[in-house]
């Protein structure tokens, strides 16, 4: 059966019109990108609560917040490389320390920005966003998870970024009996011999990477953590308690990401071998996003192979 | 209020300040001391706001995005009623609600925190723009400084301003002439200020900040201006009122001796 693939930039400008339906106080704001972030739509539905900032995006920020003091719930959209870079300081500033209403709808992250290349393609701002006092990080996996997740921010009271793709990603959740909870990570499969904790599209990825250590004789577990802060200690200690070895697995640099945030919670809770998938200490570049994904190590055949080198 | 009667009240917003810089031994008179008497004015005459009610709904709001200048801001909320001018000596202690810096999470009458120059005019922005989306009747004013508008985020949302016929906001830029490094025009020049505002489509006064009957008219002349934002351009004088003080950048961010915090307080009680 054919997989059905959408990129979560897709389901974040879907959801907010389905959102958009049901609250007033929910307005969007963009910085000249509505047909690539998919908030398009929401203008479309709503353009009376749609706010085009033009190519202005630490504005934007700032924007958003004096929003949020009366009460609206602003979504703010831009490429992750310039909401969670460009904005870094008016994020931490404006929204972050007076700790305002905010969500930040972060597309186009990671290295399958695809032929754009480096300067688009931020593998750094999970890191950077993760640092910010009380901020709450959400890496959907899928088209399922993306809905819910932009659901859960809306009602969440707080700041909230959230991180989508641009590229199409297999649906791997199913939407009938899919809960999505905040700091709740999921087991999605339960094998016992090595713990796989993956988020975004590297789920998918660590999925058939199971299938094929499955067919060597190793079974993984394998944790999606969805919400990287605040992170689901218990679900990522119970596991490697049990198969002592952990790979984590993420289209974002090894350094400060969801690898980092697992070794912080392994090396004082629970020390045990760490393995990280991700993007090396080094930029991208322009190529289609299957082709990056595979030469930058982050597919199934990068995970398998970090499971195989260190499982013993 | 009487113009008298401003000037006597500014006159206690700015011994307030001294108090604070003075008990915190550090902080920002000279630019606190120029914004003084348009704070004053802003608190006791212009803005609808209720110090009883510090966060009804429809009130006009004030972001000071020179949020170093926070020792005005307090002194003015203060002597207003919306805390104990007491709290002054506190300012920058441990444990105070006076931050260094406005802190809207914690004192009363903060409309938005600030203090990293060039990022409150963004906030003014999108509370106007909420305020037109509601068709509420508050405005919102928005208080930069003269080197601060060196920074250009002050004119993405500028530009905002513009385009959206921002009737509701009103910038006041504190012209004092000073920054850190020195006089403006040596350290990057921001002028003409009046024409920069004006292409961007705002409706540009420009007044003696310390005279209140021209403060009165620019103010009463931005309620009345329609779908266009408005600019107010306050030729001040940095560190005002205390004798030693006035227009010298030393002054930007330092905090009075003890025999300085004398001859301030006895400049002042000379005032009123």
């Amino acid at each position: 059966m054919e997989t059905k693939t959408i990129a979560t930039r897709e389901s974040y400008g879907n959801a907010l019109v389905e959102l958009g339906k049901e609250h007033e106080d929910l307005v969007v704001l963009d910085a000249d990108l509505a047909g690539a972030t998919k908030t398009a739509a929401f203008k479309k539905a709503f353009p009376e609560r749609f706010i085009d900032c033009g190519i202005a995006e630490a504005n934007m920020a700032g924007i958003a917040a004096g929003l949020s003091t009366c009460g609206k719930v602003p979504f703010m959209s831009s490429f992750a490389m310039f909401a969670a870079g460009r904005a870094f300081e008016q994020v931490r500033n404006s929204i972050g320390y007076p700790h305002l209403n905010v969500k930040i709808g972060a597309t186009h992250a990671g290295i399958s920005v695809g032929e754009d290349g480096a300067t688009h393609q931020c593998n750094e701002d999970i890191a950077l966003m993760r640092q910010i006092p009380q901020m709450t990080v959400i890496v959907p996996s899928d088209d399922v998870e993306a809905k819910a997740a932009v659901k859960a921010a809306y009602e969440f009271k707080g700041p909230v970024y959230l991180r989508f793709g641009r590229l199409a990603v297999p649906v791997i959740n199913d939407e009938g009996s899919y809960h999505f909870e905040i700091g709740k990570g999921h087991l999605i499969r339960e094998g016992g011999d090595v713990t796989i904790v993956a988020t975004g599209l590297c789920v998918a990825e660590a999925l058939k990477a199971c299938e094929v250590l499955s067919s060597k004789g190793i079974n993984a577990d394998l944790i999606n953590i969805h919400t990287i802060k605040p992170i689901d200690e218990d679900i990522i200690i119970r596991s490697a308690k049990k198969t002592h070895l952990v790979v984590t697995a993420e289209e974002h640099s090894i350094i400060g990401g969801l690898g980092s945030a697992a070794a912080e919670v392994l090396s004082e809770k629970c020390p045990t071998r760490l393995v990280r998938v991700g993007i090396m200490d080094t930029y991208g570049e322009s190529g289609p996003a299957r082709e990056l994904i595979k030469k930058y190590g982050i597919d199934s055949d990068s995970i398998v192979k970090a499971v195989l080198d260190n499982h013993e | 209020m009487t113009e008298e009667e401003l000037k006597l009240t500014a006159n206690e917003v700015r011994k307030g300040i001294i108090e604070g810089v003075y008990a915190a031994k550090s902080g920002h008179p000279g630019g606190s001391l120029s914004i003084a008497d348009i704070l004053t004015y802003l608190y006791f005459v212009e803005m609808d706001i209720d110090p009883e009610n510090p966060s009804k709904k429809d009130r006009d709001r004030l972001v000071l995005s020179k949020g170093h200048t926070a020792p005005a801001l307090y002194s003015t909320l203060a002597h207003r009623g919306y805390f104990d001018v007491s709290e002054m000596k506190t300012l920058r202690h441990v444990g105070s609600i006076l931050q260094g810096h406005p802190d809207m999470k914690h004192i009363p009458g903060v409309d938005m925190s600030s203090g990293s120059l060039g990022q409150g005019l963004s906030a003014a922005v999108g509370m106007a723009i909420a305020g037109k989306m509601d068709g509420a009747s508050y405005r919102t004013f928005c208080i930069c400084g003269d080197g601060e508008i060196q920074e250009g985020q002050i004119w993405e949302a500028a530009m905002m301003a513009g385009h959206r016929h921002l009737d509701n906001l009103c910038v006041i830029v504190d012209n004092n002439g000073l920054q850190i490094d020195g006089r403006l025009e040596e350290v990057v020049s921001p002028y003409p200020i009046e024409d920069k505002f004006k292409a961007f489509g705002f409706e540009v006064s420009q007044i003696d900040g310390h005279d209140f009957a021209q403060i009165k008219s620019a103010f009463d002349k931005a309620k009345d201006t329609k779908s266009k934002p408005c600019c107010i351009v306050a030729k001040t004088i940095k560190g005002k009122g205390v004798s030693y003080m006035e227009d010298e950048a030393g002054w930007h961010g330092k905090a009075p001796n003890d025999e300085e915090y004398e001859r301030a307080m006895r400049d002042l009680n000379n005032i009123g």
